[in-house]
């Protein structure tokens, strides 16, 4: 197999097949709590994957250069710490230089230092042992993946707020039995990229 | 005394973290594959937490209150560590069954939340009791879980076979859809609990009590005048 279709392979699983969401069940505070509204959820998944993205172009390195093979067992606290220090630089950079993108995306990058997918896919680079690229473009998966998902669940819960509802259902549970059935789609897709 | 026992108690039912407060999501629909493994993350999680509210608590008038969340998350990463460990050196079948949502333990908002609403502004011996409470409260719940989707899933009880012999395991139960189906049902029929003893049944995420609580409200807000605005 040529790398080009193993880049290819790699991002199709890290979308559909291995979606963070729904199938790896990482981010799922943003992904209940932000995605009642399409444009809402729109914003937080362009911010997860930029972090993502940026977050994995430095820890792999650090992980790779730095902390291997003798201190593998700094990898939770280095690339925890990383990854707050990077969405603070990823803020003050845009709020300085991008501002219409700190306009929108701003407000969300905060909430993404605790979110566990952007921990979680920096590590699963490690773990899959991916190489510099190939974590690159999960890393890009990954976050598309999120935003997908986010997406189509944003409009999801806008038909929910009309429907009619079981009272022992309301709040929280139909939601996360909606995310069961949007979950249950993706499953579809089972075997695509592998 | 019975204050002591007090902060115990309120983790297990009336504050349940996973059930009430409905923190630490992504672990409770993640490794409840099994009963087992229910047990495996939920002590994981209770010594981290017991640990992390200790040193909090002890520490609590020496954070500065602007970097005090980094320095939350640097104290929980250090434990984290000591029990990834640990786990990898002494049950490296857990450790298989958990992967990465082992140290994923770090961004655990039950832990984080619980630094920042309780350890932060109690004395030492509560805030121990209080993560141990949290700690069995969630484990509980975990295993709860993890032993209905093993049930229905694979026909099986801690890996001894209950229902297998006579009927065919509903494999759905063990893939995400049901992990995500059978919280909803929890949380269902706790909110139909609580709501029978008079309480407020669960509407959201256990906001209240997240670190980020004030972003998520601030970009709601911002939505709401939005959505004025346009109307």
């Amino acid at each position: 197999m040529n790398s080009s279709t193993t880049i290819a392979s790699i991002l199709l699983a890290a979308i559909l097949t291995n979606n963070m969401v729904l199938s790896k069940f990482l981010g799922i505070c943003p992904f209940l709590g932000v995605s009642k509204k399409t444009d809402t959820a729109f914003s937080m998944g362009i911010a997860v994957t930029l972090v993502m993205v940026v977050a994995t172009a430095v820890t792999w390195p650090i992980y790779h250069f730095i902390l291997a093979p003798s201190y593998t067992y700094l990898e939770t606290i280095v690339f925890i710490l990383v990854i707050a220090a990077i969405v603070q630089l990823i803020e003050t950079v845009l709020k300085k230089y991008i501002k219409p993108l700190y306009n929108a995306l701003g407000i969300y990058l905060p909430l993404i230092t605790t979110n566990c997918a952007v921990l979680g896919i920096t590590m699963l680079n490690i773990t899959d042992s991916l190489n510099f690229v190939q974590s690159l473009f999960n890393a890009l998966g990954a976050g598309l993946g999120f935003l997908l998902a986010m997406l189509l669940f944003s409009g999801v819960r806008e038909r929910l707020e009309t429907a009619d509802i079981p009272e022992f259902l309301k709040g929280l549970p139909i939601t996360l039995v909606a995310a069961a059935l949007v979950s249950l789609s993706f499953l579809g897709f089972a075997g695509i990229g592998g | 005394m019975n204050k002591n026992l007090g902060y115990f108690t309120n983790g297990l039912i009336k504050e349940n973290p996973t059930l009430r407060l409905v923190l630490g999501t992504c672990p409770t629909l993640a490794v409840t594959t099994a009963a087992i493994n229910g047990i495996g993350m939920g002590i994981s999680a209770t010594i981290v937490l017991v640990c992390s509210n200790l040193a909090i608590s002890l520490l609590r008038n020496i954070i500065p209150d602007k970097v005090r969340i980094p320095a939350f998350i640097t104290i929980i990463a250090g434990f984290v560590s000591v029990v990834q460990m640990l786990v990898k050196a002494f049950l490296p079948s857990i450790d298989k069954a958990l992967g990465i949502y082992l140290p994923l333990i770090v961004v655990n908002c039950i832990i984080l939340a619980r630094a920042e609403m309780f350890a932060s502004k109690n004395p030492v011996l509560p805030s121990v009791l209080d993560g141990l409470g949290m700690g069995i409260g969630f484990t509980a719940v975990l295993t709860l879980m993890g032993a209905i989707r093993e049930l229905f899933g694979a026909g099986t009880l801690f890996s001894l076979p209950v229902t297998s012999e006579f009927i065919s395991p509903m494999i759905i139960f063990l893939l995400p859809p049901g992990g995500f189906f059978v919280f909803g049902m929890l949380v269902a029929a706790s909110n139909a609990i609580a709501k029978r003893s008079g309480k407020k049944p669960v509407e959201h995420l256990g906001c209240a009590s997240c670190p980020s609580r004030g972003i998520c409200e601030s970009a709601n807000i911002t939505e709401k005048e939005e959505a004025a605005e346009n109307e």
